[in-house]
């Protein structure tokens, strides 16, 4: 650690809300227009210090705005925010020394190689050219980009860009990292890799606001969410919570033999294992759904057909979609969720919308 | 509750978080590096600074040097041809600047320096080092072709000098117009059409190719307050003798006005941008 500490950052450790519970950022009532639009209308949102606050909505919604008004990229027409306690507006110098930005585009220089654009980071940053190298080489090595270290980033596919994004945005310990949709378009290997890159972030103390459009991402690394949609806040509150509003995961049972379906839910349904009901067949897909909200649960239904013979090829579990979220929370479905989109979308978690 | 400490540096004065002087320069030297590595890896980008002035030098010369100066006496228009040629150089290379900044904005790249604490004029200034640095090299291979043509300075290397920092003041200065265009029009195709279009007449509409006393009396009176005629007048005179003042600072006059005009539109649309 001490190795790596960085000489001339002023993260300005004194200013910031020592120890835990305060917030990090504030936002209230915070609107943007372009024109007739309102991108936002009257956000507020808090994100404690050292946690993941997921923001979760459609295309459209306004997420990507409220990041740039964050960002000092936007200036807010109305409204206040406040990040380690400096105002996006009247201290937009102070606040760029705290934060990071990785957004839905890498913004890197496609012509320089990885190594290059960090250590330029570096450098912008104040950096010693010493500490320039060693942090670049290190954030490199972290986000395994060594062997790719000299090839010009233009040639990264779109998983490394990302990552080097990411790296990019980390190097200068950012009290405050915002992540807007980090994982779009991303394969889910390169996403997997993502997240766990941003966990360990967290772990290691940063703040983070993570937009995103996938329930299962916000589950995977937030520890609240706020649901917004047409520059509105709809929901909001800790991931359980609003999971519990939703509902669970559903758990699916794929027999080797699709002839056995009703003879699996019968045998669900006759068990009657604690909390499990409205087990359903899926002919069309050859699946057994079941819901469930406990990893317990799922144990008790996989012994149970277990136990009674039945051959089981496959199993898989199912986060609401983004969909399903708003028509719980809201009772309507997400004002423009781009449908193309959905439909291009083969992740696992749309399969259930379906 | 948490609004009591985190509310604490708003009570410190506006100037802090100022970006220093020291911190500024190296701001911009870490940015000329990278418009440095830029051209590394895409060595096709000088083509303007290091091919350009030898086709020029080498195609002028010798398609009109004998009409202009008789057959055989290539040399004496080849003495009349550099000093106009590293005029005319100067707005070649300057044009370069407006494509890249075009370029930056639509990267994401731009966001990335927006939202860190540095200047934002620095990635500008960057750009114009960077580009000053292009206009010597060009000169010098200019020159350096022109000498082994047989180019004669018949005054002192100190006047030769004068003409070359000339040229790279009022290059500097064109330099504004092309960062204008470059963050005014959509694509860096749209802004190398538009440079084109500025470009053309007044290069070929000025004294950088042929004296202008046997153009028509409309034509002169053009090429009269062109400031390129200007320029290649003075770079002629600091080189080859004659009267420089008038030249000299109507040249240093349009440098002046061209900056004064462009510069603040220049760096108003590039906050308005940023």
């Amino acid at each position: 650690m001490g190795a790596g500490t960085v000489v001339g950052m002023t993260r300005n450790d004194t200013t910031r809300g020592a120890g835990s519970g305060g917030n990090a950022v504030e936002v209230r009532g915070l609107v943007k227009h372009f024109g007739a639009t309102k991108a936002l209308d009257g956000v507020d949102l808090d994100v404690r210090e050292g946690t993941v606050l997921g923001v979760l909505g459609p295309n459209g919604a306004g997420k990507t705005t409220l990041v740039r008004c964050l960002s000092t990229l936007l200036r807010p027409d109305a409204g206040t925010a406040r990040v380690a306690g400096y105002d996006v507006v009247a201290q937009p110098r102070q606040l760029r020394r705290v934060i990071g930005l990785t957004g839905q585009y890498a913004s890197v220089d496609e012509k320089l190689s990885g190594f290059e654009n960090l250590y330029m980071i570096g450098r912008l940053l104040d950096l010693s050219r010493k500490d320039a190298r060693r942090r670049g080489e290190e954030m490199l090595e972290r986000f395994s980009l060594t062997e790719a270290a000299k090839r010009p980033a233009g040639q990264y596919s779109g998983g490394m860009r990302r990552r080097l994004d990411l790296a990019a945005s980390m190097i200068g310990r950012p009290a405050v990292l915002y992540l807007d949709e980090p994982t779009t378009g991303l394969d889910p290997r390169t996403r997997n890799e993502v997240w766990e890159e941003v966990q360990r972030m967290v772990a290691e103390g940063s703040t983070v606001l993570l937009t995103t459009q996938y329930m299962e991402e916000a589950e995977q690394l937030a520890s609240e969410l706020t649901v917004i949609d047409r520059g509105q806040v709809i929901a909001g509150g800790r991931v359980d919570e609003l999971k519990a509003k939703v509902g669970g995961r559903t758990l699916q049972i794929r027999p080797a033999d699709r002839g056995e379906l009703h003879r699996m839910v019968g045998e669900v349904a006759r068990a009657q294992l604690d909390g499990i009901a409205g087990a359903t067949a899926d002919e069309a897909e050859g699946v057994v759904n079941v819901p469930i909200i406990s990893d317990e649960q799922l144990t008790a239904v996989v012994a149970l057909l277990g136990s009674r013979g039945f051959a089981i090829s496959g199993i898989s579990t199912h986060l609401p979609s983004l969909d399903e979220v708003f028509l719980a929370v809201t009772g309507q479905k997400a004002s423009s969720s781009a449908p193309e989109q959905d439909a291009a979308d083969t992740d696992a978690l749309q399969e259930v919308a379906a | 509750m948490s609004a009591a400490t985190l509310s604490a540096p708003a009570a410190a004065p506006a100037r802090e978080g100022r970006i220093g002087l020291r911190a500024n320069l190296r701001h911009i030297g870490a940015l000329a590096r990278r418009n440095l590595l830029q051209i590394k890896a895409d060595p096709e980008s000088m083509f303007d600074a290091v091919i350009m002035p030898i086709i020029f030098i080498l195609l002028f010369t010798y398609v009109f040097g004998g009409s202009m100066a008789g057959k055989g006496h290539e040399k004496e228009y080849l003495n009349y041809l550099v000093p106009g040629l590293m005029a005319m150089q100067g707005m070649n290379i300057a044009m370069a600047v407006g494509t890249g900044v075009n370029d930056d904005f639509k990267k994401g790249v731009m966001d990335r320096f927006r939202t860190m604490p540095i200047a934002r004029s620095s990635v500008l200034i960057a750009k114009i080092v960077v580009e000053i640095g292009r206009m010597l090299v060009a000169t010098a291979i200019l020159l350096g072709m022109g000498f082994a043509l047989g180019l004669s300075i018949t005054t002192t290397p100190l006047h030769l000098l004068a003409a070359v920092a000339l040229s790279v003041v009022f290059g500097a200065s064109l330099m504004w117009v092309f960062i204008l265009l470059g963050l005014s029009l959509k694509t860096p195709q749209a802004v190398q059409g538009m440079a084109m279009i500025i470009l053309m007449p007044l290069q070929f509409g000025s004294s950088i190719f042929a004296p202008t006393a046997k153009m028509p009396g409309w034509l002169e009176g053009f090429t009269k307050y062109n400031p390129l005629s200007n320029l290649a007048d003075a770079a002629r005179h600091l080189m080859r003798g004659g009267p420089v003042a008038h030249s000299v600072w109507m040249t240093l006059a349009w440098a002046v006005a061209i900056t004064l005009v462009t510069a603040p539109l220049a760096v108003s649309k590039f906050r308005k941008k940023t």
